[in-house]
């Protein structure tokens, strides 16, 4: 059959997270297994829990030109952009390509409406807000979209994908799609997403944040620690050539089942990974590495688990990198695709930090300690609430 | 890009309660009488999962259950898209943040996600094929139009656009003036079916004059909303004729839709 959708390269990238600012931070991070949690020190939050929180944020206000955007969210873009020369690659695509035909296809959850949160907190003896809220440039999910668009001054198609923490893990397939469509030559794609009192005080409604540092597959595992980070990656046809690695299959799918809990067989995560498997054309006994989505709730590492060994067995290394950042919600997707990228690149497969023993009732192959080993193939998982799951897999350069 | 195929629409807002209701109005059969938005009844969820939903959730949901009300689907992805989500909650979290103890309600805040009526569209439906949710602002509906028209002509399989926005609440509405509620969902399939109502070839980068309604009401209630901007192509549909539309898209930049009939 003819094959729909052709691989794509991924010619740079670059992150920010709890582990510091750009690659070699992470890279660092992962091979020295130093995590980058703390106890919450996050405003005056009052939660005994664990936060991957991005040290500088506060004192690196945006540029007075784009002052209209200023918000925690797109300050943590603005950092991330100039590291790494991702930027400089932006604009070098950009100058082979033309402006119109780099597209932009940003992942977040709650965008900047920690900008709301704060007005919320300013409101007059009337209830009003104050008048230079501004949430159309804030707030609003788009606003991601519409401020790295600005800095990178890209005029190509654009989009906003948010579908919690899988978010930035679809933003890659939307970017493939449209790629192939012929409606751009470059896509940037990215994922961002910033600490707030809506997801901090959220999950802990719903009872699944850990007062401990989040341990994925353990036998006492007990809630997540939310995380931020942003992260990019330039895309391109593979004929671009280099040396980056190709983006060979995406699986997308829906649960169908509940809001906020996943389908307990992990039946809509193994239709995302058999999905990515098929568009990708190879078979599950070839990928060498699995980056869970693994966020340490209960429910969740035991879907997951179920949907790996219904598909893979207990063959392939997995870990899940939450222990390192927290759970960056709509940032996870391209955090977690950059670190699987790490992996093939430098043969280095990291372990599942904090997780000291895994439960009994989890067969995965979860490493407990990091192996070096060359691998052709990995996966990066990301599911999120309302059911929403997708599966990226990836493979060397060729 | 390749043409795609409309074949089934819903849509809701002030005045309009039903695709079926809409089609005689955009035709000029009917009157276009403004006024309340008609009750919402989205049915295809069970009573104990549309008690846990929002206006904005059910207006979506709504929208949803007139486009599938025409045809049998087994399964279809889902492109759903909205400037700004439902405010409701993030007003109803945001006061719950101010309080002592912060005490967010657990649903409020699962439902605050912006692919909640996604969510809940899969639940109703059993549709397990890919699901995302989009913002491009203003020019909303023609983002989701064009993502929707990309995957059913790349992946080659069915795809149900479904664009809506809803007023926001106080004390935020005063950043947001005249903004109407509208939901609509329009299924779009990659090859011309017996169903097919119009073919659509999408030209993004090409502008012109934004399409207008030549009715002034539904002109009013056009701009009230970023789904509104559906209204010229649902016109079309209606009355199944050829045209060439221009759409927002981005912020003062445009889309162009040429548009055929299919029989």
């Amino acid at each position: 059959m003819h094959k729909l959708i052709n691989p794509v390269r991924i010619t740079a990238y670059t992150l920010t997270n709890a582990l510091g600012s750009g690659v070699d931070a992470s890279l660092y991070a992962l091979q020295t297994e130093q995590s980058g949690l703390r106890a919450c020190d996050f405003q005056d939050v009052a939660l005994s829990t664990w936060i991957g929180r991005v040290n500088g944020i506060e004192e690196q206000p945006l540029p007075a030109t784009l002052s209209r955007f200023e918000c925690r969210n797109n300050r943590l873009a603005h950092l991330a952009l100039q590291l790494d020369g991702f930027s400089e690659r932006v604009y070098a695509a950009v100058s082979r390509y033309g402006a119109e035909r780099v597209g932009l296809f940003m992942g977040t959850s709650t965008s900047g409406i920690g900008a709301t949160e704060a007005a919320y907190w300013q409101r007059d003896e009337e209830g009003e807000l104050p008048n230079d809220f501004q949430p159309a440039t804030t707030h609003i999910i788009y606003s991601i979209t519409d401020f790295v668009r600005h800095y990178l001054q890209l005029k190509g198609v654009a989009l906003t994908v948010s579908t919690a923490c899988s978010s930035s893990a679809k933003v890659f397939a939307a970017a493939q799609r449209y790629l192939e469509a012929g409606l751009c030559d470059a896509a940037v794609v990215g994922g961002v997403d910033t600490l707030c009192l809506t997801t901090l005080y959220g999950f802990n409604s719903l009872g699944l944040v850990s007062s401990d540092r989040c341990k994925p597959w353990d036998a006492h595992r007990n809630g997540i620690n939310i995380g931020e980070g942003a992260g990019f990656a330039l895309l391109e046809s593979e004929q671009a050539g280099g040396q980056g690695c190709l983006l060979l299959g995406c699986g997308e799918s829906s649960d169908a089942y509940h809001m906020s809990t996943p389908h307990p067989q992990g039946l809509g995560a193994a239709m995302a990974m058999r999905q990515a498997l098929l568009q990708a054309e190879i078979a599950a006994n070839q990928v060498g590495y699995i980056n869970l989505h693994g966020t340490a709730t209960p429910s969740n590492d035991a879907a997951e688990d179920a949907a790996v060994m219904q598909l893979f067995g207990a063959e392939p290394p997995c870990s899940s990198t939450k222990g390192w950042t927290g759970h960056t919600l709509g940032a996870a997707g391209v955090i977690e695709s950059i670190f699987t990228l790490m992996a093939l690149e430098h043969g280095f497969l990291p372990c599942n930090l904090n997780t000291e023993q895994q439960d009994e009732a989890l067969s995965a192959n979860v490493l407990l300690k990091r192996e070096q080993r060359d691998i052709a193939y990995a996966m990066s998982n990301s599911f999120g609430f309302g059911g929403n799951n997708c599966s990226l897999l990836f493979g060397r350069g060729r | 890009m390749k043409p795609v195929y409309i074949e089934a629409m819903g849509v809701v807002a002030p005045g309009l309660n039903s695709w079926q209701q809409a089609a005689t109005i955009l035709r000029g059969d009917d009157d276009y009488q403004a006024g309340d938005l008609p009750a919402l009844k989205p049915d295809m969820l069970k009573p104990n999962e549309r008690r846990r939903t929002t206006l904005t959730i059910k207006l979506a949901l709504q929208a949803v259950q007139d486009a599938l009300s025409t045809n049998r689907y087994d399964d279809l992805s889902t492109v759903f898209v909205s400037s700004d989500g439902d405010m409701d909650v993030v007003d109803r979290i945001c006061r719950a943040l101010c309080l002592p103890d912060h005490p967010v309600s657990p649903t409020f805040f699962h439902n605050s996600v912006h692919n909640a009526p996604a969510g809940y569209c899969s639940i109703a439906t059993g549709f397990h094929a890919a699901s995302t949710s989009l913002s491009g602002l203003n020019g909303s509906f023609a983002v989701g139009l064009l993502d929707a028209a990309v995957q059913a002509a790349v992946e080659q399989r069915p795809v149900m656009l479904v664009s809506y926005d809803t007023p926001w609440p106080a004390p935020l509405a005063r950043f947001k003036p005249g903004r109407q509620p509208f939901g609509v969902a329009i299924i779009i399939q990659p090859q011309l079916r017996k169903q097919s109502l119009v073919e659509l070839i999408l030209l993004p980068g090409e502008g012109g004059d934004e399409s207008q309604m030549i009715n002034s009401q539904l002109e009013q209630l056009r701009v009230a909303a970023p789904a509104a901007n559906s209204l010229p192509l649902l016109e079309v549909v209606a009355k199944k004729c050829a045209a060439r539309l221009v759409l927002p898209y981005l912020v003062d930049e445009h889309i162009t839709v040429e548009i055929k009939s299919c029989n």
